[in-house]
Order: C-alpha cells, then structure tokens, then sequence
C-alpha cells in the first residue's frame, strides 16, 4: 500500500517539476546564455539606470501598498467586528467585495470613475469650467491608490478573522489588571493579532509585487519590474527580459523568506481559544458609526456602479456631458450577438474550465497520496503546489513562454506558445496553489479513521475516494476550484504575454476596446466578468469557510 | 424489543477452538520498536481484552489485526487463514473506532448500510437486494436499541447513540471478528457504566469473536472473558480477569491492576508456611522490611536469600494489628480516603513508605499510632526481585 503512494507520489512530482519547476530552469539558462554560461546580461542589467529605477519601484510600491492597505483595513475591521451597529453584517459582506473581483475590473472601475475623464474629473472640470482636466490619474501616486482600493481587503478580512478568534478573557483579564483600553489594545490586542497582520502583510506585499494591471493602465511612464518585463519581451529583447523575469522571482523570494522568518519561533499562547469578546452595542454614536459605515461602502463600491453605469453608454453618445446622455444595453446585446465580442468570454470560459479542471486534479491527486499515503514525498509536493503562490504571475508566463517555445521533447520541451493549449496551462500552474492548498486543508480536516472505516467495512480505493474523500472533502474543493476559477476567468498578467488573437480573453479583450476608445463594450465586459466571479464565489467559494 | 443479530454463516472451527491467532508481531515506527513478539490466541466467541496504559502498543496490535499495519514480522491468523497481508476491505471484520468514524455526510441508515452496500453481490451470504439491505439495517438499529433511528442525521444524536450506531454499522455486515478500539473512552463517567453492559450484551448476543482494546481495568475486567496485559509492547499476563488480580505474574502487572501497596524488603525462603512450595516458580516464604517485621509472601520468580525484593499488597490484604504480633509494622495514620463501607487509610510506616489498608471506617483516626501487618483474608502478599531504576 506505502509502495504505491510511494510510486504515485513520484510520478505526481516529477508531472510538477516539469510544470513548475522546469520552466523556471529555462528561464535561469536562457538568462545565462546557455551552452555558453555568461552574465553579460545581468552586467548589462546592473548598468542600466532604469532597470534600477523599475526594482525599486516595485520594492517602494510594494512597501507603501502594505502600509496604506493597513491603514484603511485595519481600522474598518475593528469597526465591523468590535461593535453592534444598524446593518453591519450586510455592510460588512459588502466592504470584503473587492476581493472577489478581478484585479483588471477594480483598475478600469476605478479609471471610469477617478481617471482623468472619469466622472469625478468631469464634473469638476464643469463645476469651475476648467479648460482641462483637474487632474491626470497616472504614476505612482494613481497606481498606489489603486493598489489600496484592492488590496486593503486582504487587512479587513485577516484583522476580522483574528479579532473574531480573540480569546475575551484575555482582554479582561489586562483589565483586571488595571490596564487602560489603550494599554489593552497595544500590549494585548495587536500582540495578539500579529500573526493575521503579518500574514496580511505577506499577501499584500506579494500581491502588490505581481500586480501587473494596475501600473500597467495608470503607470503612464512609471515602471516597475512586471510591466518592465513585458516591455522588454514586446522590444524583443528576450535575454534582458529573462534576466528582469530571474531578478523579480529572486525579490520575491526573498521578500517571502524575510516576512516568514520574522513570524518564525513566535507562539501566541491563548489565541484561538476561548470566546471571542463580546460586540460594543454603542448607544447614540452606533447611528454615526452606521452612518460612517455606509458611507464607506458607498465610497468603496461607488467605481462599481460607475462601471456598470458606464457599459450602459452606447459608443460615441458621451462626449462633453457630467453625465451620459444615452443609456441603453446595446452593448451587451453586442457581446452576445457579434460571434468576434462573444469569442473572448466564450475562450476564458473554456479555458478557465479547463485550467480548473487541471488544477483541481493535481491538487487533489497530490493532497490524497500525500496525506493519506504518508509518504515521504508528501512534503516536496506541497512545496511544488506552492511555489507558483510566491512567484509574481508574469515571472510563470516568461517562464512558460521561454519553455514552450522550443521543439525538444527529449528534455520535455514542446510549441505550445501560440497554440490554444499554452493559456489554459499558463492559468492551471498559476492556479495549483489555490486547489492545492483547498485540498490539503481538505485532507487534514478529515478523521484519517473515516477513510479506515470505510475500508474495514468493506469498500475499495475507488468506492473510499468517491463515497468518502470526495463527499467529505467536496466543500473546501469547492472553495478551491471556485477561487482558481475566478482568477483564470479574469487573469490579464498572464494572458498578456502568452495569448494569440484566437484565444484572447475577456481581459485583453477589455484592454483592446478601451485602445479603440470603445469605453461602454469595456466596461460590460468588466460588468459580466464581475458578476460571474461574484456568482461563482457565493455559489461555491464559501462553502469551505462553512465546514471550517 | 432488541432483536439479538446471529451471524448466519458460522465459520468453522479452528486449531484447538484458537478462532484468532496473532503470531509473534513485531512492530516498528522508525526507531521505536512499539509491538515485541506479541503472541495471543482468541477463541470462538470469546471476548478478549485487551488492556494497558497509553503508549503500550495495544492500539498498534489492533490496527495490525484490523489490516491497517503491516508488521515487521509475524502473521494474524483467522479460522487458519493468514490473513497478514490481506487489505482491511477484504478480511470482513467489524472494527468500532474510539470517536466512532461514523460518516457524518451520511444518516445513521445509510452509515450502517454502508458495509451492506459495498459487499452487495460479493457476499457468499447471497445476493442483497434493497429491501434486504433496508431489513437488515433495521434489524441491526433494533439490536442496539435504535430501532427507527435510519433517517436521523449522525451528527444529531447523542454520544451513547453515536456509540451504538458504529457499533451496529460494525455488526450489520455479519463480520467474523470484531475489534473494539477504546469504544467507551469517548463518553461520560456516568454513562460508561451502563453503555458497558449494553456493549456486553449485544455482543454476546451477536456471538462474535471480540478484541476489545482499553486501559480502563474496570472495563477489561467486565468485558473481557480474559484479559490480556501490555506493557512497553510486549504482553505481560493473559488470562481471566481474577488471575490477574489475584496472581499477578510481574510487578507491572501487580501494580497496573488494581491499587496496591509496594513495600521494600529483603527475601528469606524458610518462611511460617512449610507447605508452602507451589511451584518452581511460586514458593512460599517473607519479606523482612527494614523495621524489623516479616511478611508472609509468595515468590513471583526466582528469588535467593537475601536479596531485596519489593513486597507487592492489595489494600484489602493489609490489616491493623497488635503490637505483639510479629509480622507488624508501626506508622502512623497520615489520611482517611473514604469509600463507601470500608475506608482507605493511609499510613506512613516508620521507615518512610506509605501504605494504604482498607478497614471499617472507624477502626482509626488521623494521627494515631498503628501497626500494619497482612490480613489472614485476600490475596496474598507478592515479592518480585527488585530491578534497580525500576518504578516506584
């Protein structure tokens, strides 16, 4: 029995080694010049001013997102989880949207809105009848707010989580002892909640590293390594853009390794046990604190409804206008009923399908052999599932695209760039650790006896995998898939290196109507991308958090 | 009513009347060697127990019966058939774990049909259509008393319940052998009592051959027709549960069982008793403590003149005594630990060791002087040969 989890746990490693592994090797060679071994390109990379310019502005970027992203999520998770006030569960749902969304629709919401012809400018510019726009939504400055606007979520949802696990007694026992109510919260709450705030911290910086859509929309001239990267591969200059792709997948690396280890030896003893402390029911101050929390959820779904409003707006019937003169549903008539609008939703569809399909699969395969059969591989497994979590997504798709681009089959490299097969491959590596971890958590939830009681009664692997494992663990798979297939449906960082005009998806495609000023088809695509992740998330992805 | 399940193939029987039969397991997790040359035979419907305190391997002696460890050396035999390296899903035995591993996405019907169903037209028993299967899930609910229970979800009943449901789905299948892993463990002191003898019961009445693992001696002793002692991995005494208690074969076994006093001393084999050779192993003599008195004792082992041994003695074997009498001990009483009729009365001998007599509750008081010495009535006192690091 060992012996075959022994022997399938090979074969699945050697299948993610040549997923995961490999392609990044033949980007690390390509960098070097192999045969001939050389880092002229890494000179050639460390002589030049800009590609300085783009490191450090990804670091800075990265860093300034952390701090601003906790600066609003922090403070909006005490007020959601530290009191009672009128409509805070529905208003509490409603401020974690965001992160459900694609990070393309949140990018183009936001342009719709704040950009420099967004309606904020707009009516502005009427209001003082300015000759010009107030203002150009482009730099850093517009790619930090964004990058706030996205990422503050990741501190809202891990603060709730950790203020939701905080045990009461501790914080009436510092009471007790005489502490103040800002003693208590700087010597006992955020002590206690580091590890949510860390692990926010972690996520967000890895999240901001890779972001790719935001700088690339409002980046104007403004570089950081991601969209450094693809400019270079678009110039045709492969070698410097292997080198970017090898210092960027370094950063993050190290980046990962930094935060860990500052979090590593740290036990909070108490947290998780106990009962959470009691809600604040605030008395005249909860209408204004209901008040402040409406107002927020306004403010943060206000470019939402500004791009549902926008993808309203027929082409070419809003010009000087506050507001669109016309609005009808021409251009979703259009995604429908032109066979060249419809095409792109109908690929990212199949094609997130797929990648889910694939990714869910592996993950799987890999929790079950590696959690039932206890073998020895069971930790590289893991490590291989996880490894495309702390990369940055364009890191994969340059690796990918350097891999899959040579016909050598004897060393396991195929031409899959250009053909149908290399996005849905792309979407499926990036998306491994999301089912693997969903069907790791899976596995190890599950009483190991159950699987042991079904054999003792009888049943077989195949009847044990489908009247148990998959039954028991079909909620936090669920999860899984529904987040992986989210992110595929919406992907842009990795389509943006390797689609073809044939298997563009949604995402390019919203890219290319706002290049052809076709604001209203741009935003219905956003509008249809937004709701079929949102179903799909509140279809499936809360199952997991249910059965936790 | 309970309708009692009869297994309706009745196996065979074996060598000896041996139904089950654990060949000399050895087992090893890494460096730890957790199961020593372990060799037991169970009969046809009996009920073994077996007993010992955490880490002793008896749960990997179970798990190497049930199929989910393979051991390192020997065989498990069941009716004559090595069934060693036979899956768990093909040796047709009933296993009850510790927190029951009922499926919680399944009712209890379906939890107990779920042996039925997956040996649906594998079974020799014949063919079992879906209206059997419903009869027999019924019949097997209706024997632990949960007649009507199918359509209730696992998650929905009470501990005891869950209890009888596992035990049911264990049962249902018509198993040949049935394992039991700590199956009272999970629930209330007040409620194992009961859940014990309803256990006893159904098995009897199923008439299965039964390994029963636990470290409640309470439990072992009810239960099992014998009991079967581990210790560190290895097997330490087999036998009825009055053997055990009254003539325990190692100084572990004289102390895990039941409560006990262990009294240094120094053994000498012309003891009062000249009849007293009952066999090489067994001879009769005392225990000279270090005050001076001499204990009447049986030799547990081989022991010379001279050398020190520990005197093992029940409570209800020690008696308070004149001081004229020669086998005394003097001490003082130090506690008063009440139970019931008769009273458990901690003294401090003289020498430093305390032990505990079991006497009527006013035969002394806290603080006064007494003499200690064995009573003419119990098992009688047992020296082992003291091991030196050995436990208190």
């Amino acid at each position: 029995m060992r012996r075959r989890a022994n022997l399938g746990a090979a074969l699945l490693a050697l299948l993610l080694l040549w997923l995961v592994g490999w392609p990044l090797l033949v980007t690390l060679a390509e960098a070097l010049e192999a045969p001939h071994w050389t880092l002229r390109h890494f000179a050639e990379f460390a002589r030049r001013p800009e590609e300085w310019a783009a490191l450090w502005a990804s670091l800075w970027i990265s860093l300034a997102t952390v701090g601003l992203a906790a600066a609003i999520g922090v403070p909006l998770a005490f007020l959601f989880e530290r009191n009672e006030f009128p409509g805070r569960r529905f208003l509490g749902a409603l401020v974690a949207l965001p992160v459900v969304l694609p990070p393309l629709v949140g990018v183009i919401a936001f342009l719709f809105l704040y950009g420099e012809s967004g309606f904020v400018a707009r009516s502005i510019q009427a209001l003082f009848r300015l000759e010009e726009s107030p203002w150009r939504l482009t730099g850093p400055t517009a790619v930090l707010l964004v990058h706030a606007y996205t990422m503050y979520v990741y501190f809202y949802l891990f603060t709730r989580a950790g203020l939701a696990r905080l045990d009461g007694a501790l914080l009436e026992a510092a009471a007790g002892l005489g502490a103040s109510r800002h003693t208590v919260l700087t010597r006992v709450t955020l002590p206690l909640l580091r590890p949510a705030l860390t692990g926010a911290a972690l996520l967000t910086f890895m999240t901001s590293l890779a972001s790719f859509s935001a700088p690339y929309v409002f980046g104007g001239g403004f570089r950081v390594m991601t969209t450094q990267i693809v400019a270079s591969k678009l110039n045709g200059d492969v070698a410097m853009a292997m080198v970017e792709t090898v210092t960027l997948a370094a950063v993050a690396l190290v980046g990962l390794a930094l935060l860990q280890r500052s979090e590593q030896g740290r036990v909070v003893a108490g947290g998780g046990r106990g009962v959470a402390p009691a809600r604040k029911a605030l008395g005249r101050s909860r209408w204004l604190a209901a008040g402040f929390g409406w107002g927020l959820a306004v403010l943060l779904l206000l470019p939402h409804a500004t791009l549902v409003l926008v993808s309203l707006v027929p082409r070419g019937t809003w010009t000087i206008e506050i507001l669109p003169p016309v609005l009808n549903l021409g251009n979703y008539v259009s995604l429908v009923t032109e066979t060249e609008r419809l095409r792109p939703l109908v690929n990212s569809l199949w094609m997130a399908v797929v990648a889910t399909a694939g990714a869910l699969v592996l993950g799987f395969s890999a929790a079950r052999i590696a959690v039932r059969g206890k073998t020895r591989l069971g930790g590289l497994l893991e490590t291989l599932l996880a490894v495309p979590w702390a990369l940055p997504g364009t890191v994969f798709a340059v690796a990918l695209s350097a891999a899959f681009s040579v016909h050598a089959p004897w060393v396991g490299r195929f031409i899959l760039v250009g053909t149908a097969a290399i996005l849905p491959l792309g979407y499926m590596v990036r998306n491994l650790p999301l089912t693997g971890r969903a069907a790791f958590a899976g596995f190890r939830q599950l009483d190991p006896a159950l699987d042991e009681a079904a054999a003792a009664l009888g049943a077989g692997r195949w009847r044990r995998l489908w009247r148990v494992d998959l039954p028991l663990t079909a909620p936090a798979i669920a999860a899984g898939a529904s987040l992986a297939f989210i992110t595929a449906l919406g992907d842009f960082v990795i389509s943006i290196v390797l689609y073809t005009f044939e298997t563009r998806p949604i995402a390019i495609e919203i890219l290319s109507s706002l290049r052809l000023q076709e604001t209203g088809a741009a935003a219905a695509y956003g509008v249809v991308l937004a709701t079929l992740s949102a179903a799909v998330f509140f279809l499936w992805g809360r199952r997991g958090q249910v059965s936790t | 009513m309970s309708t009692p399940l009869t297994p309706t193939l009745s196996p065979p029987a074996g060598r000896g009347g041996e139904f089950l039969v654990l060949e000399h397991l050895d087992k090893h997790f890494g460096g730890l060697h957790v199961t020593r040359d372990v060799s037991l035979s169970i009969r046809r419907s009996e009920i073994l127990a077996l007993l010992g305190p955490s880490g002793s391997g008896k749960t990997t002696v179970l798990r190497t019966v049930a199929g989910f460890e393979v051991p390192d050396s020997g065989r498990v035999l069941v009716d004559g058939e090595d069934v060693t390296l036979l899956p768990p899903e093909r040796r047709n035995f009933g296993i009850v774990f510790q927190h029951y591993a009922l499926f919680p996405h399944m009712t209890v019907g379906e939890n107990v049909a779920f042996g039925l169903r997956v040996r649906r037209g594998s079974d020799p028993a014949g063919v079992r259509s879906a209206a059997d299967i419903r009869d027999r899930v019924a019949r097997a609910l209706a024997s632990v008393d949960l007649a009507g229970f199918e359509a209730r979800k696992v998650t929905e009943i009470s501990g005891g319940q869950q209890q009888r449901v596992a035990l049911a789905r264990a049962l249902a299948p018509e198993p040949r052998v049935l394992l039991l892993d700590e199956p009272l463990s999970n629930l209330d002191p007040s409620l194992r009592g009961r859940t014990r003898r309803e256990l006893k019961r159904i098995i009897r009445a199923a008439g299965i051959t039964t390994l029963f693992v636990t470290h409640e001696q309470e439990e072992a002793f009810e239960l099992g027709d014998r009991v079967a002692l581990m210790h560190a991995g290895s097997l330490e005494q087999v036998g009825p549960a009055r053997e055990l208690y009254e003539a325990p074969a190692s100084r572990f076994a004289a102390a895990f069982i039941g409560r006990s006093n262990v009294v240094p001393g120094t053994w000498e084999s012309r003891g009062s008793d000249p009849a007293g050779v009952r066999s090489a192993a067994e001879s009769r003599g005392r225990a000279r403590l270090p005050g001076g008195a001499a204990w009447p004792a049986v030799a547990a082992g081989d022991l010379i003149d001279g050398s020190p041994v520990d005197v093992v003695v029940r409570p209800e074997a020690l008696a308070f005594a004149t001081a004229r009498d020669g086998m005394a001990a003097q001490g003082s009483v130090v506690e008063i630990r009440f139970a019931g009729r008769e009273t458990y009365f901690a003294v401090l001998l003289d020498t430093g060791v305390e032990v505990e007599v079991l006497a009527a509750p006013d035969a002394a008081e806290v603080g006064w002087k007494v003499f200690v010495a064995p009573a003419t009535e119990g098992p009688a006192p047992r020296a082992y040969p003291r091991i030196a690091g050995d436990f208190e």
